[in-house]
């Protein structure tokens, strides 16, 4: 739940004012963008499979309804349950129910970001039962008692030292400067927790709807062991996450792979058909799988934005965002960073309080040409940012005031040639005080904002059209 | 441009008219705002036949791109925009399928780099074209800075808004400009090239920016 208004501009002040930090986010996104080429350049027909997955992902949020109940029906055909979730609180509660009803004590979580949305985690805790995440990025986040900085890897703002300090706070252990020993003391921690537990948490990548399958991905062994060792497995899925047939995965988790991590395929993928039959000898007893809505079906609504529901999670927008690269993750307020926390997140949450979002883009496009389902990014920000003008009018505070009154003002001079030469003329007069070698600084507000750091051209003494008529004019305007 | 243009044989025209393709207000989400000046556009220059040719790829991808959308309930001008859409040029693109028509005069001798603009790039898909122009200069080595096709950090009005993000992007692009040890910037969009400018003039950077069209007509020394 969003308590108050997201701003970007004081998150990403702050961001910026961290050197440690731009560090960390400069080698992680130069990283992880060399290895998505590289993974992706091997694919010769990876232009058709994004054309392929984005038709999928285009026929399912068509036809969510009858894939939803579709999938129910499969899930239910195999012992498990389903359960329906219209918004965060429901889902949260859908989930303490269970484990009240089984009288779970511990919970061990693999990473899923449909939970951090509801903040499930809250919800347990409050309700008397220890949850651990058990991946291993998340499990630092948890110790420290922070959020995720990106979908795929949630602790890289974390560095090794930050890492060895708290371990060795938490754990009575030295300060370890190897990362593979931390990993190992986390491994032994961890491992405790698995065996206590009684439910296993995880997110859900893909759904069949034809099968019931669940596809889970990921790199550390943790998911498939959360969601193999206890007695009871929930899963938490946001309804767009549904691909309609078995075959169809395959594009998905070669899609997703390269583009999150540059793997050909992700060290652990995890087809789960849900709980343990009669006669087999492992796996949970129960498997739920929760529906969580959320506010998606009214994305799905919408024709202008519906293709933010395509999104696969695979972060490859974020890694490529160059402003993601400069203000990191928790500038955008909630779980979703990037280029997809700022389409999703105020369509996901209200849309005053998240207003910031859209407008936190230079609308570079370089998200489009990585995303695995070619969301155009661009065109929802603009979609997006009409809305928050036009359902403010331009009154959501005293900036927006000024900034609608502004475009009124430039819209009637450019409008008008008269009044456009006039403006023009009158800059000239204007910048007086502020030139200095044909450029401007120190501009009164708003223009502040420019020359605080750089300078502005100045307006030409003789503008063009004086020029054109004096050097080039031919008859009507035509130079030959 | 003109010199380009007129070296290459052609007749330019300059309607006295002309202001802006609304694209500034369109991208922060004034739509209203954005279609009164598109429409002015449209007037302007709906009527000829003739080729138009803009300096910036960023103005030519929302005339192509975005017309139709803004004009989608607006079925007589959307004719108009989809006839211009598919008349309208950025200039590097429309010297390059020219190219065998002129040979450059530019005076300019030394290493440039190229940035390429988001717009031209991605939304036109420019790329080869200015490069090759640059190339074909004798006396001009194209050097490619680290990260060419990365944003400098303009983006309208997302320099005012968020005018600290916009600087780091900024101070990144200005970083690889300088340790490519090229003595000039060169691109195709008068966005990216204020923005460019504007720190490069502030810090007093050892590097020209230059608009290609000022490289190809390059005159004097630098």
């Amino acid at each position: 739940m969003i308590t108050e208004r997201i701003d970007f501009k004081k998150n990403s002040v702050e961001a910026l004012g961290n050197p440690k930090l731009k560090k960390a986010l400069v080698n992680f996104t130069d990283r992880s963008r060399a290895s998505r080429q590289k993974a992706v350049s091997g694919v010769s027909e990876w232009e058709e499979l994004r054309s392929e997955a984005r038709g999928i992902k285009e026929e399912v949020i068509k036809n969510l309804d009858s894939y939803l109940l579709e999938l129910e029906k499969s899930v239910t055909r195999l012992g498990g349950k389903v359960h329906w979730a219209k918004n965060a609180e429901e889902a949260s509660a859908i989930v303490v129910d269970i484990a009240r009803k089984n009288n779970v004590k511990n919970v061990v979580k693999s990473k899923s970001m449909a939970t951090e949305e509801i903040e499930l985690n809250r919800h347990l805790i409050s309700n008397g039962i220890n949850t651990v995440e058990t991946d291993l990025g998340e499990y630092i986040v948890q110790l420290c008692d922070d959020h995720p900085f990106h979908i795929i890897t949630p602790a890289i703002h974390k560095t090794k030292e930050d890492i060895s300090k708290l371990f060795s706070e938490k754990f009575d252990v030295p300060e370890y400067e190897d990362p593979q020993k931390l990993t190992n003391i986390a491994r032994k921690e961890l491992r405790e927790k698995f065996l206590s537990a009684d439910m296993g948490i995880s997110g859900v990548n893909f759904a069949v709807a034809e099968t019931g399958t669940i596809a889970i991905v990921e790199n550390e062994g943790n998911a498939r062991l959360a969601t193999t060792f206890p007695d009871i497995h929930v899963a938490i899925m946001g309804i767009e996450k549904i691909v309609p047939k078995l075959k169809q995965l395959s594009i998905f988790l070669s899609l997703l792979a390269r583009s999150a991590t540059g793997q050909k395929s992700s060290t652990y993928v995890s087809l789960i058909t849900g709980p343990r039959r009669e006669g087999e000898s492992d796996g949970p007893q129960q498997f739920h799988l929760v529906f969580v809505d959320n506010g998606r079906s009214d994305i799905a609504k919408s024709e202008e934005t519906r293709e933010s529901l395509y999104c696969i999670r695979c972060g490859a927008c974020i890694n490529i965002c160059p402003v993601y690269r400069q203000v990191g993750g928790h500038s955008y307020g909630l779980v979703y960073s990037g280029p997809i926390g700022a389409i999703i997140t105020p369509q996901l949450n209200d849309p005053q309080k998240t207003a910031d979002l859209p407008f936190a883009s230079s609308l570079c496009g370089a998200c489009r040409d990585v995303c695995p389902v070619k969301i155009d990014f661009p065109h929802v920000l603009l979609s997006l940012r009409q809305k928050v003008v036009e359902e403010t009018k331009g009154r959501a505070n005293l900036q927006g005031l000024m900034e609608k009154i502004a475009f009124q003002v430039w819209s009637f001079v450019f409008s008008k040639p008269f009044y456009y030469s006039l403006t023009g003329r009158m800059m000239v007069f204007l910048q007086y005080f502020y030139q200095k070698d044909n450029e401007l600084r120190g501009l009164p507000y708003p223009f502040s904002k420019w020359t605080k750091e750089k300078n502005f051209p100045a307006f030409s003494r003789k503008p063009f059209r004086k020029r054109w008529k004096e050097q080039y004019h031919g008859k009507n305007g035509i130079m030959r | 441009m003109l010199r380009v243009l007129s070296g290459m044989g052609l007749e330019v025209e300059f309607p006295q008219d002309q202001t802006c393709c609304g694209q500034p207000a369109f991208n922060s989400g004034h739509r209203k705002e954005a279609e009164k000046v598109a429409c002015h556009f449209l007037d302007v220059f709906s009527d000829s036949n003739k080729a138009i040719v803009c300096p910036s790829g960023s103005c030519v991808s929302m005339v192509k791109n975005y017309y139709t959308q803004l004009f989608r309930d607006d079925p007589e001008r959307l004719s108009r925009a989809e006839k211009i859409s598919s008349n309208i040029y950025e200039f590097s693109e429309f010297v390059f399928q020219r190219k065998e028509r002129i040979s450059f005069n530019s005076s300019y001798r030394g290493r440039v780099t190229f940035h390429d603009s988001c717009h031209a790039l991605r939304e036109l898909g420019i790329s080869s074209q200015p490069r090759e122009l640059i190339k074909s200069l004798n006396g001009v080595d194209l050097v490619e800075m680290e990260m060419a096709d990365a944003c400098c950090g303009f983006g309208g009005t997302f320099s005012i808004k968020y005018p600290e993000v916009s600087k780091s992007m900024l101070q990144e692009k200005t970083d690889s400009i300088v340790n490519s040890g090229a003595d000039a910037v060169v691109s195709t969009d008068m966005g990216c090239l204020m923005n460019i400018k504007g720190l490069v003039s502030r810090k007093k950077l050892p590097v020209k920016v230059l608009h290609l069209a000022e490289l190809l007509a390059f005159e004097g020394s630098e």
